[in-house]
């Protein structure tokens, strides 16, 4: 037996800590299409005390740690590059505390988003988190750590804005916590304390986070989902802009893609509306589909498709089985709402040339202030080629964000080489230090945001 | 090729103009219906063709069965006023493109239900009612071959219909099927009525699919108990095309023992689902297609109904969750009949 596995063993008992071949072959993938490596142990601890011990031990012997919530994020981000420990945080699921009037809940690191939502509409109807489109087993620390976004992200932005406090264990094994939960105070508020925003887009190489106090908001009675289609992608911008300005609805996201036929070459515009009674959601749809898109409908330039009560949450897009063996990847942009049809144009372009079905979905983000745009391409597992062509063509498409004025949303490592290559030289010199700084021994996440 | 079968000198005879003068949609006197009718006629604009709610109605209206909604129609897209905005037009002309693949044909030799364009519904058709039938179209990926086209009327767009719909009947001739029992009555309207109108030819016999279940209720008779329900009926625009058939919602119901409520909106006078209308370039079309829900739901409650019994499963998805909200359930007729001969349908408590 080797010493760090029985270190392992000591720190979080023998059933949670594993170096046998088959289980660590399901640790060395994601969903996507980056090549798998394999860990050399797999561990599973409970507690944030655990985790320290277990970053301790991984700094005396020099070898990496990679943690991994849900796996959900695709572009590689948690595949142990230089193998080491991984750590599967989903064992640390408790939902410690939620506080209804203050609206927030206090959860472990491993609680997915799932687990809260199913949590919330039995135990606090009145609140709802902004949940992202990915499957349920995505972790909310998962989420915040890649500055996702739900579907509240029109009305509040990234889910990473909606923290109001942090527990983390950094890269040498201390516990901190940030926000008001640092003076003992509860877990209500990130403001207004020095800013140490070192933990959120470093994809878990500066530290692992153990708990988040993540924001709650009102959930009304009647949610639905509205539709609203295109078919001059010229007009996405305005169409986004005008209902942002109404103030009236949840989440717009627009969506384009060759499959199933009807979709293609149209924009479906799907917007969240909420009421707490039949009075509040007519006025609702008045103002947005009467008042303020009417004029597209009587013209004949948009269509208004009605309103389905009930939402299917989470709202994820359809595209894996668009191609025979069932894998899709996608590249994230952070992008000015103007580009949506320089993105849809050119997106659709690079798939027909890698021979893939385009998707592409673009979600609002605050007052129009930015959209997530999503371009996706599928591929069959089980077919090398059609990996690689997906593999082509999402990093085409890493370079076409960056040209159109955007940024890359959880870029892979390819995506993280360019940004860094375009990050102003001496914010780039500032992460270097500070990653030198919290993680002298570079074991957290390696390969990721290895700045030169 | 195809041409309407359309009479100007019956309009030119006729004393009612029922056509326009019973639209619900359309408030017009007897003159100038008959104006605008012939305006229709002769290619010209008309008030009629921007406001026409595409409800399906007149076909009925008409006792000259002289097609005034199938030339509405094919005005509209002559002269270019279509009723819903472009972008829904284009979506729903490419909804009905197959994209998976042809389906599997198997011969027949006889009698079939078709699914058409519902095959995801196949939990409708389950048990004795549908024993040793047929059934064609059974796979939801590849049911647009099925699909009747009919639904571009609501588009203003025959040239879709009259350019697929040859394909589609071929598809399903090639089962060698000699009765093809409809599972939606657009789909038998499209067969007894469309096809007629314009001329083209369908190599099988339709059924109606309330024809079917009524007769096959005649043979299970010993077996059906009586439902005890009050209940309401929401006609769908396509039984416009097939009036003479409506009489089996009355004569199912009545063998059943399901007790219609008086109703308002009833029969020739049922109101339209608004499946169509709320998208309609027509200004205020959203609010117009609330209200028109609401008052149809209301006559309902009004009358006491506790059950709302559907033939058209987009009627249903229209309407199904109001009426929950309501206090009234919404149910196939398929399954009502199922209840009545002691069976119990998906989800059914
Ligand atoms: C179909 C589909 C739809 C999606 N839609 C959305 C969407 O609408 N919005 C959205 O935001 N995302 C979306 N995603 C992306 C992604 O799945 C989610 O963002 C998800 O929440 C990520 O969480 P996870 O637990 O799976 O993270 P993981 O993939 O496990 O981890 C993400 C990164 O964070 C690190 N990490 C994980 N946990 C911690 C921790 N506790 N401390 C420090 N670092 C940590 C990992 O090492 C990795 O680098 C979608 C994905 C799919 C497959
Ligand atoms: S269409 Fe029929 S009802 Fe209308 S005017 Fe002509 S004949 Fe009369
Ligand atoms: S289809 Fe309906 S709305 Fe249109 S004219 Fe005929 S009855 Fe009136």
């Amino acid at each position: 037996m080797d010493s760090v596995y029985e270190a392992l063993v000591e720190i979080v008992g023998p059933e949670h800590v594993s170096s046998q071949p088959e289980e660590l072959f399901i640790y060395s993938w994601d969903l996507g299409t980056t090549e798998p490596h394999r860990p050399d142990y797999a561990v599973a601890p409970r507690t944030a005390e655990e985790i320290r011990k277990i970053v301790q031990l991984a700094n005396k012997e020099k070898i990496p740690v990679v943690p991994l919530g849900g796996g959900l994020s695709l572009a590689g981000l948690a595949v142990p590059f230089k193998g080491g420990i991984l750590l599967d945080l989903k064992r640390m699921d408790d939902i410690i505390e939620v506080n209804e009037r203050a609206r927030y809940a206090l959860v472990e690191c491993g609680v997915s988003q799932g687990k809260l939502t199913a949590y919330l509409e039995r135990h606090h109807p009145h609140l709802t988190h902004s949940e992202p489109g990915a499957p349920p087993a995505a972790t909310i620390a998962g989420n915040v750590v890649i500055h996702g976004q739900g579907d509240l992200a029109h009305p509040y932005g990234f889910n990473s804005d909606m923290i109001n406090g942090l527990e983390v264990v950094t890269p040498t094994g201390e516990i901190c916590q940030f926000g008001s939960c640092a003076i003992g105070a509860g877990w209500f508020t990130l403001h207004p304390l020095p800013d140490v925003g070192l933990f959120l887009g470093w994809t878990g190489t500066t530290g692992i986070i153990t708990k988040v106090s993540l924001r709650l908001f009102p959930c009304k009675k009647i949610r639905g989902m509205a539709q609203f289609v295109v078919d001059d992608e010229d007009l996405v911008p305005e169409v986004f802009y005008k209902i942002t300005h109404t103030q009236m609805v949840e989440d717009i996201m627009a969506t384009s893609q060759a499959i199933p036929p009807f979709s293609s070459e149209l924009h479906h515009f799907t917007i969240n509306i909420a009421a707490d009674s039949e009075k509040e959601l007519e006025f609702k749809l008045e103002i947005v589909f009467d008042d303020t898109l009417g004029e597209y409908i009587h013209k004949g330039d948009g269509g208004y498709l009605g309103f389905i009560r009930g939402l299917e949450r989470p709202q994820l897009s359809k595209t894996s089985d668009w191609r025979k063996g069932g894998g899709f990847e996608y590249v994230g942009s952070i992008m000015p709402i103007e580009q949506y049809p320089e993105c849809y144009r050119r997106g659709k372009e690079i798939s027909e040339r890698h021979d893939i079905p385009y998707t592409v979905l673009a979600r609002c983000i605050g007052t129009a202030h930015a959209m997530m745009f999503s371009w996706t391409y599928a591929f069959n597992r089980a077919d090398p080629k059609t990996i690689e062509h997906a593999r082509e063509a999402l990093h085409e498409t890493d370079d076409l964000a960056l040209e159109l004025g955007g940024t890359i949303w959880k870029p892979g490592l390819y995506g993280q080489r360019l940004v860094m290559e375009k990050l102003n030289p001496n914010t780039l010199e500032l992460m270097r230090k500070i990653k030198q700084l919290l993680d002298p021994n570079g074991i957290m996440n390696p390969g990721n945001w290895e700045a030169q | 090729m195809y041409a309407l079968k359309y009479d100007e000198d019956t309009c030119l005879k006729c004393r009612t103009q029922d056509c326009l003068a019973k639209c619900q949609y359309i408030d017009i006197d007897k003159e100038s219906a008959k104006k605008e009718i012939l305006k229709i006629a002769h290619g010209e604009d008309s008030s009629v063709l921007h406001d026409c709610v595409t409800c399906y109605a007149c076909e009925e209206y008409c006792s000259f069965n002289n097609h005034p909604f199938y030339l509405i129609v094919e005005k509209q897209e002559e002269l270019d006023i279509p009723p819903l905005p472009r972008p829904i037009i284009k979506r729903g002309i490419k909804t009905g493109i197959p994209f998976r693949g042809e389906p599997t044909i198997e011969k027949i030799n006889g009698r079939a239900l078709l699914m058409g364009a519902f095959a995801d519904l196949m939990h409708l058709i389950q048990g004795k009612l549908f024993e040793g039938l047929p059934v064609i179209s059974t796979d939801p990926r590849k049911m647009f071959h099925y699909f009747c086209q009919l639904m571009y009327l609501h588009y203003a767009r025959n040239s879709v219909i009259k350019e697929r719909l040859p394909k589609i009947i071929k598809t399903i001739a090639e089962h060698e099927v000699t009765e093809v029992v409809c599972f939606h009555d657009e789909c038998y309207g499209t067969y007894t009525s469309y096809c007629p109108a314009i001329g083209m030819e369908v190599p099988f016999t339709p059924v109606h699919f309330f024809e079917y279940l009524y007769n096959r209720l005649l043979e299970l008779k010993k077996e059906i108990k009586p439902v005890k329900l009050k209940v309401a009926y929401q006609r769908p625009c396509s039984s416009r095309l097939s009036p003479d058939k409506h009489r089996f919602v009355q004569a199912i119901f009545d063998l059943i023992g399901a007790q219609t409520v008086e109703r308002e909106y009833v029969d020739e006078n049922a109101l339209c689902c608004g499946g169509t209308m709320e998208g309609q370039r027509r200004e205020g079309s959203r609010k117009r297609t609330a209200d028109l829900r609401r008052k149809n739901i209301e006559d309902m409650k009004n009358a006491g109904a506790e059950v709302c019994v559907f033939n058209c499963p987009a009627c249903y998805n229209t309407l199904g969750q109001m009426l929950v909200q309501s206090g009234i359930r919404p149910v196939f007729m398929s399954d009502l009949c199922r209840v009545a001969i002691g069976e119990k349908p998906e989800g059914w408590r």
